[in-house]
């Protein structure tokens, strides 16, 4: 009895330090041996009164997990850029073309994820890149919308993405972004739920400490789309934000909503300067 | 027939009267604004069962925030909210009860959930199904979970 009473101490004084330690680590995120991520920069101007520094989700997984990001022929979500890039390369629709046909190769959208989302003055609207893929598709050509943060959209994202690396995020949100932008503030701030939890709960005042066995980060989406450990497969920034809603016991947004729109500005903007760096891998 | 009914209103009478016992979450008094003294069920807890509540993830899940070396062989304790070795030094237990029915009126904009409130909310879901609640929503805990949790809080000593 007694013997055991100290065990559960000597354990209680071995997890404490551990816990400690549990923030952010000072690893450094260089992929393929080539390319050097920018994972930890000073918080963007409008975010300057809340936070000093933002970093990369990388930051607070395993190194195991980290790990499997460094390499492309370890990082599951290599398999979502190559369908991407099939995709890319393939006819579909009434007109006959593919995204090829008038963008040419993939590379040649290098900088594009970096600024998503971003304001379309023709449509009058501030469109995330899965709604230009899909303006793309039914204007252009003559092809079926795909489905929010479904795996056809999301492997493409995930090209998209991948082509981009180490560029850092740079969102706009001033001139005509603004108001989506404020709306998406407005969202990140308010609390949801019968647990009454807001995004910055957890990923403002939070970052860093455990909640249960998950080590908070601070929900940064300049990593996404995300190869999930846990349900193995790429996930989108949308759906990733609707399970956070759904754990606050709240009724979530859809995704492609308008909320999740501006709430996805808003949350690229508090990245603005870190690198993007999907798809990337998560647990 | 007649006397089936007369057994069914009997019978939801005397229903009503047992639960006449337990304050409802509207009807929770606090004094000085974060203290609730009396027993939301009329009696004392069963501490046994407050730290199984404090411990699971199906009830209180108190552990995903808190700390409490005296569920040491429960794995995975949080460390959003302070450890909760010694609150019941800390606290009396009617400050215990105020804090576990409604957190915010003790700790001012706390993330710590109300147990024990039914309303206010923004966007409240049926459970984590990430669906609108149906119809009027339960507490997190119920008025004997509450005083069972209350029960073990008292109880850490340091
Ligand atoms: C109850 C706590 C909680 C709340 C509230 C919450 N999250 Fe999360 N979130 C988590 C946990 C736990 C994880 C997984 C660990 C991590 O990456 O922080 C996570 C992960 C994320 C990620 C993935 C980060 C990555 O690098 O893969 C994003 C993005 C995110 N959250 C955004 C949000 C947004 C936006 C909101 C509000 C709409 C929100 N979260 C609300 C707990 C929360
Ligand atoms: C989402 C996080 C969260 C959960 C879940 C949570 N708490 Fe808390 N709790 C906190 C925080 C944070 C504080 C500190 C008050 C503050 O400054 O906000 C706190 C404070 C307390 C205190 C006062 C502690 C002291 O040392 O003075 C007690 C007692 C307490 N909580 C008990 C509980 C119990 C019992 C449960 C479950 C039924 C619970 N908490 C669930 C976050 C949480």
């Amino acid at each position: 009895m007694k013997m055991k009473a100290a065990t559960a101490a000597l354990i209680a004084l071995m997890a404490a330090p551990a816990m400690v330690a549990a923030g952010a680590d000072d690893d450094t995120l260089i992929i393929n041996e080539e390319i050097t991520m920018t994972t930890k920069a000073p918080a963007p101007a409008h975010l300057s009164d809340a936070l000093d520094e933002v970093m990369s989700g990388w930051h607070f997984r395993s190194d195991g997990t980290q790990a499997m990001q460094m390499d492309d022929f370890d990082n599951p979500g290599m398999i979502g850029v190559e369908a991407g890039l099939e995709a890319w390369n393939t006819a579909e629709g009434s007109e006959g073309k593919s995204c090829a046909s008038c963008h040419g190769d993939a590379e040649s959208m290098a900088g594009i994820k970096a600024v998503y989302p971003k304001y379309n003055a023709e449509a009058g609207e501030v469109r995330t890149l899965q709604m230009q893929m899909n303006a793309c598709r039914t204007e252009r050509m003559g092809a079926e919308a795909w489905k929010y943060d479904k795996g056809d959209a999301i492997n493409m994202e995930a090209l998209l993405a991948s082509v981009s690396r180490g560029m850092p995020v740079n969102v706009a949100i001033d001139g005509p972004a603004a108001a989506t932008w404020e709306m998406g503030k407005e969202l990140y701030y308010t609390r949801t739920g019968q647990l009454d939890l807001s995004c910055a709960s957890c990923h403002e005042q939070n970052y860093g400490n455990m909640i249960r066995a998950d080590h908070l980060s601070q929900g940064q989406i300049n990593g996404f789309p995300v190869y999930r450990l846990k349900n193995t497969k790429l996930n989108g920034v949308h759906s990733r934000f609707k399970g956070c809603v759904r754990d606050t016991r709240a009724a979530t947004y859809k995704p492609g909503s308008a909320e999740f729109v501006a709430l996805e500005l808003y949350v690229a903007s508090r990245g603005n300067g870190l690198s993007v760096e999907g798809p990337s891998v998560r647990n | 027939m007649r006397g089936f009914k007369f057994t069914l209103a009997a019978a939801l009478v005397c229903a009503g009267a047992a639960s006449a016992d337990i304050v409802a979450p509207a009807d929770v008094v606090f004094t000085d604004g974060v203290a609730v003294a009396a027993s939301l069920t009329g009696a004392a807890g069963n501490p046994a069962e407050g730290a199984k509540i404090v411990g699971s993830k199906k009830l209180g899940n108190c552990v995903a925030c808190h700390a409490v070396s005296a569920l040491a062989d429960i794995p995975f304790h949080g460390e959003v909210g302070p450890m909760l070795d010694g609150v019941g030094d800390r606290w009396t237990e009617a400050e215990l009860r105020g804090i576990l029915v409604n957190s915010k009126n003790m700790f001012e904009g706390t993330v710590m959930p109300a147990y024990y409130k039914v309303d206010g909310f923004n966007r409240p879901g049926n459970a984590y199904t990430g669906k609108p609640a149906e119809g009027p929503l339960d507490p997190l805990l119920s008025a004997q979970q509450i005083e069972d949790v209350i029960a073990f809080l008292a109880s850490l000593k340091e």
